[in-house]
Formats: C-alpha cells, structure tokens, sequence
C-alpha cells in the first residue's frame, strides 16, 4: 500500500512539472463531461415534466380501452366489465373553453383509478370526500389558474353554459388541465353516463380475453405506452440534443485522448525506472488507473456544474421550443436527480478510460528495458492509412444503405453518424494524398522536408483535424438547415397568416358582438371567421381548420400541390386540403379519400390538395367553414381574421381593444403574430445553435492540445533542422504554414460534407421527426463564414505552439542531441 | 355479542379513512362523544321489528352497514381451509340517496382464502349509483365488481339460503353454494346488538346454519371443499366510543351444534367490554353477561411488525365452556388498507370444534 502511494506520488509529480497538460486534460474532461451532462439535464427536466403530464391524463402508464368507432361511449360498459373482475376505471376527457382560453377538461373516478395512476395522480387523499362529494372541485394547476385570470374557489362557466366546481390549486398537476370527478365532468360536458377511455389497472386480463361487445360497444384495447404522447412528440427534439451532447462528448474525448498520450509519452523513462526499481506491472498499471479515475472524477464534477450552468442557460430556449412547438409545459427552474449526477460522474470516468485505453495497453505492454523506438514510421503510417481507408468505405457503404432500407428517425440519425463518421475516418487518407501531391510537386530539401514532415506529422494529428471536420461539418449542416427554415418559413408565414388582424373572442356571445360591431365599420374590407376541432384519425389527433372562401385565402394558402378546380371543391363541403405531415402520415395524397367521425355523421372528403404546415406536431386538415360546422355543430365560433388596409390597422386595433377588453392574446395584428411565430422557430434552433458552437470551440481546443502534444514530441524532427541553420523564427514559419495547411484542407473538405450533412438534415432527419421537408437551399456566404471562422480557430490553436517554439533556448534544441530519445 | 360487527365497522370506516373519506371518520368521531345518534342517520332503537326479505337488502338510511360471511372447509383429504366474504357500505351523507355518480354511497369488499401455509386476501373499492357494487332484494345479489352473494332461486325467507357466493383475486378464487335448513337468528337483545356501556348499538342477525359447498383455488391449486359457513348482517349509524382500540371477535361452530359469537372489546384504560350470544340446538338465542364470559391469550405471533394473540382460552361458566383455541394458519393478516387479523381456528377442550377469530386494533 504505501509502495502505491509512492509510485503514485512520482507519476503525480509529472503534473507538477507540466500543469499546461493537466490543465488541457481537465478542459478535456470537463468540456465532455459538461456539454453532455448539460444535455442529458435538459432532456431529464423535460421528461418529468412529461410524466408529471401523463399521470394525470392516465393514458400513458396504464392500458386503456377505448371505443375506436366513436369518441365516448355509454358507462354501462364500465359496470359490465367491472362486474366481469376487470380493474377499469372510467374518464371523461373533453377540450372546453374557460374564460377565452382553450383546456383539457378530465373526469376521472377516483375510488376504482388503478393505484399506478392515483398514485402518481394529483388528488390529495385527505381531499377524496370534497372531490367527489357535491359540489366537488376543481383541481387546477396553479400556473393555469394564472393563465386563466382565475383565483382559488372561483367557479368559471365552461363553453358559457354549465358552472365548475369550485376551484383547487394543485401544484402537482400539469397546466392546461382541468380535474374535476367523473360525475361532474359528465354534467358540465352534457354527456350523462358516458366516458371517453377506461383506463386498465394491473390485471392477469389480457386483449385477447376482452368481450366483442360490452354493453354495446366494440372496444379496443391499447396497450400501455412506455412513453408518453409528449414525449413521442418531443422524442424528435430531443434525439436532437442527445446527438448533439453525444457529438460534443466525443470532441471532448479526443482532448482527453491527447493529452493523456502526451502524458504518457513523457513519462515513459518514469516508469520504465519506475519498473526498473522493482515496481511490478500489476502495481504500475493498477496506480496509472487509479490516477486516472481520480482525475476523471475532479474533472468529471467540474464538468457537471458545468453543465448545471449551460443547462440553466439553456433551459429557457428550450422550454420556449417546447411550448411553442409541441404546446408541452417545462418549469423554468431545473431539478436535477441524483441519477444525473452519478450518470455524469460515470460517463466522465468510462470516457477517460475509454481514450487512455490506447496507452494502458501499452503500458501494460511496456518492455522493461526497450531500447529507442523503432522508427520504420512510413511501413507504420501506411497500414494504419489502409485501415482506415477501408473503414471509412464501410462506413460509407453503411451510410447507403440505411440511407436506402431505413425508415425512422433513428435511422436518419444513422446516416448521418455513419455519414460523419466515414468522412472522418477518410479525412486522414484523403490529406495524405494531397500532401503526397503536394510533395511531388516540391522542389529543393526543404519543401520537400515540409511535405514529408507534414505526412509525418498526421497521424498525431489526425483525431484533432477529425474533430474539426466533424465540428465544422455539423456548423455547416445544421447553419444551411436552419438558414433555409428560415427562408422558407417567412414565405409560409405569409401565405398561412394572409388576414391582417385576428381576433380570438372570450366567448360566443362576445363573438357575436364583435361581429355586430364590425359590421358597422368601413375601415374593415373583409372579415373572415375560421373555426377548428380536433378528431382522432388512426389514433392520433387531427386538427379540423374551417377556412372561409375568400380570396385571401385562394391566393396565399401554401399549397405543396393541388387539383386544379381544388378551392372550388373545397368551397362544395365534400373536399379538403391536408397538411404535409397528414399526407405523409397516412399515406394521403391529392386524389385520396379521408372519412371523418364527426358529430353529424360520416364525413367523407376527397384530397384536393396539401399544403406547408410547419412546426405543428399535429396533422392537420383544412376544410369550409360552413361545411365544418354543419359536421360539427358544437365547434365554437370565436375566432376570425381581417381583412383591413394598412393604414387602419392601428385604429381598428385601438378601438377593439377598447369596446371589448381584448388582451394581447386575443387581439393580434399580423405583424406582431408573425414576429412571435418566428420568435418561437428561432428558439427552436437557439439551441441546436448554442451546442453547434460550443461543439467548434471544444473541436478548437482539441486542436490545440494535439498541437501541444506534438510540439513536444516533434523537437527531435525539428532540431537538426535548426541545427544545419535554418532559424528557429524560420521553422516556426514553416510549422505555422504546415499546420494552417493541412486546417485549410480539412476546412474546404468539411464544406461539401456539411452541406450533406445539411440535405441528411432536411430530407432525412426533419421528416422523419417532424413530417415535413424543406426546400433545400445553399447559402455561399455562410459557407465562406464557416471558412473563416475555421482558420482563426486553427491559427489562435497553432499560435501557442508555434511562440514557444520561436522562443525556445537554444540549450533546449541542442539536449535533443543528448536524449537517448 | 356484536363485538365483531363493531370490528368490522371500524375496520370500514378506517379503511375508508385510508382512502381519504377522513372527514366522514372524524365526524363519525365526533359523534361518538355525544352519544346520540348521527345527524341525518336513522337512529337505532330497540324493539325493531325484523322483516324478510327486505331486511336482506341494503339500509341506505343508516350510516354503515355489512354483509359477512366466514367458512369453515375442508377437502376430502381432510385438509383444511377458510374463507372470508365481506361487502361494506358506508355513507358519507345522510339524506335522499342521490342518482348516479352523485350518490353519497361507498362499498368496499373484502375477500380472503385460508390454508394451513397461505393466507390469501383481496379487497375492492366502489361508488354507489352507477351499478359497480350494490345490493338487489329480488332477485337477491349482493355484489362488488365481480365478487357476488347471489341468490338460488327459490329463496326461503326464512333461512336466508339457498345463496352462491363468488369472490376471487389475483392468486386466488373460490364458489361456495349456502344451505340451511334452520332459521335466521337474531342476535343481541331480539336484533337490538348493544356494543358499549354508553349505548351504542346496531341492528344485528345471523345465519350461523349454513352449510358450504364448493371449490377454492389457491395458485390454481383447485380444491373440492365442505363444512359450516356463518353469514352476519348488521347496520348502524353510531360510531365506536373514542376510548376503544380494537377488539377480539369469535364465531364458534360447537360439535354438538350449538351456536356461540363472543367478544372482548379492549379500552384505553385496559378494561374490557365482553358480550356474546349462545345459540342452542333449539335455535334459541340467549344473550351472555359480560361477566360470564373470561378471554384469554395464550400465545402471540409476530405478523406484519405487530404481536397478536393467535391462540386464546375461552370459557363461558354458565355454560360448560372451557376450550383452547389455536388457528388453522397464525399468518392470517388482512393486509388491507385497514390491516386486520382474520382467519379460522380449531378448539378443544369441554367441547370441540371449528370457528373463526378476528381481531382489530394491534
């Protein structure tokens, strides 16, 4: 033991001598261990939040049977089934309008709820009596009873017609849901003794033992989800992060990677005395581990509350993406589990021994008297350049054929890490080919020596370079992706939001009034009322848009492709336009069929047309108004757009606002709702955007310490150089050179690569994720930024090494020549 | 003698406390200090006059009310097995019963199967008004989900039987079929069942002739099984005094065919309050003194991180009684949400016989 300690205390005492290389291998761990644990802090955060979701909706933990056929049925099958020895438990879900805002409104049964589900649930037990004992309550969340203008004990009408319960804030609940007993539910929604779902507590039940009819319904079981419906839909974002956290994590490796091959570069003498003094390899290695770990661990923690930090710094972004995009609620304050801590600390300590991996073997290898290095490094370099030429052409092929036979969002993210990853392993061979080139070409000893020297030096700097293209290629995807979202998306928001003003009314009666008043006005050339339900199609919801026939919309609306007579069909009742994602979904297009549920019967529409729906997680069909509600009786009419000229718009805004008390949520001009959609898109990438350059600057120190190794290790190559008289300024000229040479090479190959990155991105990745694709496009000027931006990174990299190597002593250069090395 | 129904009843009410209808437990508390009757709830008074069959069904006016019965079996082998079958009613309001998910009724079922070496229970929650649990008179069907006590028609209004009684959970079931051929007796003082010093009481009778046929599975371990059943019907709206922690409630199956119920209801002060009613082989049912009859514990077990007395002395003077108690299975713990000790037991001694023991408040 105290040998150990010994032995530990000579390898320690290496850091002392050189803290530049413990500072870099700490930046290593801590970048890795902080961007990917920020990351995973995020997606955590996010994923409570969602369960914190789904417990209440009961629909995501527990199997549920539903009537697929129609949206509630009668509670009779309830009683039979109980009756029958099966565990369910009835809830009634409607969407209804409180004070102007649009929430869940969910009747459950809290005596039979499964206990998975009433555990999780909300529901105070010591408040079970006054939950269901007349006049009940309301339970709320407290952030909606903000957002509803509400306080604790109100009774808000719902729809204008029946009363709640009093309302009872509930700090466990989701927002944007309203609990209230089955009994109630079933009052207020005017649906007696009907439910939507039965929600299946643990039984020995299964599918196949479900009657074919029970009290007259046909029902179908649907299995528990291991995931939730927010968390599908949000799976996409966060895959996103993860690959980004995962990107990051691995640059930070390379840095580990490097530094501790320096480490052990010089400290092959130590520990060849070290084993020559009688220190056993078991010793030797079991002590080099334990170091490591113990770096890995004081790295791993600093990384953590790195993490913390951007994760805090991030979460606004993407909670704000979330909201906007998937209506998904996300607390603004993190709370981390001690899973994440640990999950950190582990990653930082498996990452380190993952890129020392190399060296312990060698170590663990180490002849105990070797003499100098064999130095046949061409036969070397050859074969390592083989395999990896041969790795990447598999890689490449790998990335085909996903590329072909796949058919998921993993499978997008496949190709282009089976993508990224080739490239990068190609990147090696492909500069050795042009420095060989280059080599041809030279003429007289000392480019010759350059181009030779360059190849020389490729494999030490072969990870940095890979990171950098990995990092730079990614920028460039990712900055083509969301510069041709953001082109595209201005045309879209045009053609989507052609109305000048919206209007979205408390209520009917109010809609009634504003109508009323609106008529009176001459300032306003056209008032078009739109309406919107939601249906369930093939088990997912469906928005229903009711879209007025008016010129505006005939002229602006964003059709993909259409039939040629489609606004005309569509104006008949009987035809519909469907988003992309719908399309895409279902399997949908111009010519199809679609039949709906509704209200008032069968409702069969023909495919007229599909058009751009950005951003909503939703399908999304657009019909008539008058058509929609003769099928949907019940769908509120409160919302509609104007047309009005712009110099009105201000007045006409004034003066609504002023007759009607309309807030900003319920009054819009375009302008102002078109900056918050693009507000909301920009966050959306304002993170994808932040890890793209944190991933650049991590691939820049990478860079760096590679350099600062090699700086190192490349002084025997170097001084005879300087010793037959060429200067030390000179040589750093020419390492400078070299260095900014092969950069530039790596930078102009990431280019072509980034913009398959970018097309992987948007016709792979965005479908696959969202369900729609978009225009490719190529923006030269940011491509030459990213150029830029890359050669200063690698010149503030190469800078360090190449001042000490224009200041070092002479003396230095001249112990070369002394070293047994 | 309604110790065990007063048992019971707290074993409701607790349960249902459990399930968070504290409320209606602390008024019922409340309640119990003033020694009248519950507000709103019919008040129990003696010299009620029992009729049939409406009597088998459901007495909503009343706070709470429960539907009991215990098996004795065994199978041709000559093993031997208990079953338990338990529908509660409570109500958390008084006045008109109230249509649908309004209404102020809530049932809890309790269901378990005992053998030497398992001891298996179930129990099950439900709301009133909406069909889930409830009892019918005619046809007769009381039932909790799909645990039923059902008539086979035709029913004698006299003896209560034939029933068919079904329960089942996730690691055990069984269908027992009821026979009597004697009548319902009625406990206490002509079904007036006196539970306290303070007057607290219920309305009581009994079916202690039955005679159970039928299987029980345990582990899907199918078993052809006999013996005696007691049913208990009992309804009340008082709670139990404030200063009782629980009781010890047997039902004894005497060789010669008599008929015993006692209990020992246990105070804060240590003191107890002992009733019980000795039914003979007339069928005539006579009410015990409190001093007359002497209980107990011989032994105690270690179950669920408390220590209860599983094997008891039991003597009754004036009758002859002196027996040793010791249950079938000492693990029999109702781990519901009112945990409870509930099983059956053998005894020997001046007489022989089979019965079952619960016991509350440990």
């Amino acid at each position: 033991m105290k040998r150990a300690v010994w032995v530990l205390a000579v390898l320690l005492s290496h850091w002392r001598r050189h803290p530049m290389q413990l500072a870099t291998l700490l930046v290593g761990l801590i970048a890795a261990t902080a961007l990917w644990s920020g990351v995973q802090a995020l997606n955590q955060q996010a994923r409570v939040s969602y369960d914190r979701a789904a417990a209440l909706f009961g629909g995501a933990r527990t199997a549920m049977l539903i009537d697929p056929a129609h949206a509630t049925f009668s509670q009779a099958a309830f009683v039979a089934l109980r009756r029958a020895g099966w565990p369910v438990s009835p809830v009634l879900e409607d969407r209804v309008q409180v004070n102007g805002r649009s929430v869940r409104l969910l009747g459950i049964e809290p005596v039979t709820m499964p206990a998975e589900t009433a555990s999780s649930s909300a529901i105070d037990r010591n408040d079970l009596h006054a939950f269901v004992a007349p006049p009940g309550r309301t339970l709320v969340a407290p952030e909606a009873l903000r957002d509803l203008g509400l306080v604790a004990g109100a009774t808000p009408r719902i729809n204008d017609s029946a009363e709640l319960p009093p309302l009872q804030s509930q700090p466990q609940l989701a927002p944007g849901v309203l609990i209230v007993d089955i009994g109630v539910a079933q009052r207020v929604l005017g649906k007696p003794e009907q439910i939507s779902r039965l929600l299946v507590g643990k039984t020995a039940h299964g599918a196949g033992d479900l009657p074919d009819k029970v009290a007259g319904a046909t029902l179908q079981w649907v299995a528990p989800d291991s995931e939730t419906d927010l968390a599908r839909l949000t799976d996409s974002f966060h895959l996103n992060l993860t690959a980004f956290g995962l990107l990051s994590f691995l640059v930070g490796l390379f840095i580990v990677n490097s530094a501790i091959g320096l480490a052990f570069e010089q400290r092959l003498p130590t520990l060849r005395t070290l084993r020559a003094c009688g220190v056993s390899a078991r010793l030797l290695n079991v002590v080099v581990v334990v170091e490591l770990v113990s770096l890995a661990l004081l790295g791993g923690l600093i990384g953590l509350i790195g993490g913390y930090v951007i994760a805090a710094a991030l979460l606004p972004d993407v909670a704000a993406s979330l909201r906007g995009l998937y209506g998904a609620q996300l607390p603004g304050t993190l709370s981390l589990q001690p899973q994440w801590w640990l999950a950190g600390i582990a990653m930082s300590v498996l990452g380190a021994l993952a890129a020392a991996a190399a060296s312990l073997v060698r170590l663990a290898r180490l002849p105990l008297l070797a003499a100098a290095q064999p130095y046949a490094w061409q036969q070397a370099q050859r074969r390592w350049l083989l395999r990896q030429g041969v790795l990447a052409a598999a890689m490449l092929i790998a990335a085909v054929g996903i590329l072909i036979f796949g058919d998921s969002l993993l499978a997008g993210f496949a190709v282009l890490a089976a993508l990224l990853l080739s490239a990068a392993l190609a990147l090696p061979v492909l500069l050795d080919g042009v420095l060989r080139l280059g080599g041809k070409g030279a003429r007289g000893a000392l480019p010759a020596w350059f181009w030779a020297d360059s190849r020389q030096q490729l494999p030490g700097l072969s990870l940095a370079l890979m990171a950098l293209l990995l990092a730079l290629a990614v920028n460039v995807g990712v900055g083509t992706m969301v510069q041709s979202f953001s082109a595209t998306f201005v045309r879209w928001l045009d053609g989507r939001l052609a109305a000048d003003i919206y209007v979205s009314a408390a209520n009917e009666t109010q809609a009634a009034e504003i109508r009323r008043w609106l008529a009176t006005r001459t300032d306003i050339s056209a008032v078009l009322p739109g309406a919107r339900t939601e249906v369930q199609i093939d088990g997912a919801p469906v928005e229903i848009m009711g879209v007025a026939d008016h010129a505006t919309y005939r002229e602006n609306w964003p059709l993909l492709r259409s039939a040629a007579d489609g606004w005309d069909r569509v104006h008949r009742g009987a035809a519909a336009f469907i988003s992309e994602q719908l399309s895409r979904r279902l399997h949908l297009d111009v010519g199809s069929r679609l039949r709906i549920d509704a209200p008032g019967g069968d409702w069969s529409l023909d495919v007229v047309g599909v058009y751009a729906d950005y951003g909503n997680p939703k399908g999304q069909l657009a019909v008539n108004i008058d058509a929609l509600l003769r099928h949907f009786p019940d769908t509120p009419q409160t919302r509609f757009g104007m047309r009005v000229a712009p110099e009105h718009i201000a007045n006409v805004i004034a003066a609504m606002r002023a007759a009607f008390h309309l807030d900003a949520r319920q009054l819009a001009d375009q302008a102002t709702v078109k900056a918050e959609s693009k507000r909301i898109f920009n966050r959306t990438f304002a993170v994808t955007a932040a890890l793209n350059t944190f991933t650049l600057g991590v691939a820049g120190i990478a860079l760096l310490t590679s350099l600062l190794t090699l700086s190192g290790s490349r002084l025997p190559q170097l001084a005879p150089l300087w010793a037959i008289g060429i200067t030390r300024e000179r040589l750093a000229v020419i390492e400078l050179l070299k260095t900014m040479a092969v950069a530039l090479v790596t930078a102009l190959l990431a280019l072509p690569l980034g913009l398959l990155v970018a097309w992987c991105l948007i016709a792979v990745v965005n479908v696959k994720a969202f369900g729609w694709r978009l225009p490719f496009q190529v923006f030269p000027m940011q491509l030459l930024e990213l150029l830029g931006v890359a050669m200063v990174a690698a010149l503030l990299a190469t800078l360090l090494p190449i001042l000490k190597l224009a200041r070092m002593q002479p003396t230095t250069l001249i112990k070369i020549f002394a070293d047994e090395r | 003698m309604n110790a065990d129904r007063h048992l019971s009843r707290r074993t409701f009410v607790a349960s249902l406390a459990g399930l968070g209808f504290a409320a209606a437990r602390a008024q019922a508390q409340g309640f119990a200090g003033l020694g009248g009757e519950a507000a709103g709830f019919a008040p129990v008074a003696p010299g009620r006059k029992f009729v049939f069959p409406d009597d088998f069904g459901a007495h909503p006016e009343f706070r709470i009310e429960w539907w009991y019965v215990t098996a004795n079996l065994h199978d041709t082998n000559g093993a031997v097995y208990g079953a338990q079958w338990t529908l509660f009613r409570q109500a958390m309001a008084p006045g008109p019963q109230r249509e649908g998910w309004a209404n102020q009724q809530v049932w809890m079922g309790h269901a378990a199967v005992t053998s030497a070496t398992a001891h298996r229970f179930s129990e099950t929650f439900a709301r009133g008004g909406v069909g889930q649990a409830g009892v019918t008179i005619a046809p007769f069907e009381a039932w909790i989900d799909a645990w039923r006590m059902s008539a086979l028609p035709p029913l004698s209004d006299e003896t209560f039987a034939p029933l068919q009684l079904t329960a089942a959970g996730t690691d055990f079931d069984y269908a027992l079929r009821l026979d009597a051929k004697r009548p319902l007796v009625l406990q206490g003082d002509h079904g007036y069942s006196r539970k306290s010093e303070r007057g607290q009481a219920s309305y009581y009778y009994s079916q202690p002739y039955f005679t159970a046929t039928g299987t029980i599975v345990i582990d899907g371990q199918s078993n052809a099984v006999s013996g005696p059943a007691w049913l208990d019907r009992e309804w009340s709206s008082q709670p139990l005094a404030a200063d009782q922690t629980g009781w010890d409630w047997f039902s004894l199956h005497l060789d010669g065919g008599d008929k015993v119920m006692l209990f020992r209801l246990r105070q804060k002060d240590g003191g107890h309050y002992f009733a019980g009613n000795w039914i003979g082989g007339d069928g005539r049912s006579v009410p015990l003194l409190s001093d007359s009859i002497d209980m107990t514990p011989l032994a105690f077990t270690d179950v669920a991180h408390r220590r209860v007395p599983t094997q008891w002395r039991i003597a009754v003077p004036s009758h002859g009684l002196a027996v040793d108690c010791a249950p079938l299975n000492v693990r029999s713990w109702m781990g519901t949400s009112f945990p409870y000790w509930e099983g059956p037991i053998a005894f020997h001694g001046s007489h022989n016989g089979v019965g079952y023991l619960e016991m509350t408040g440990y």
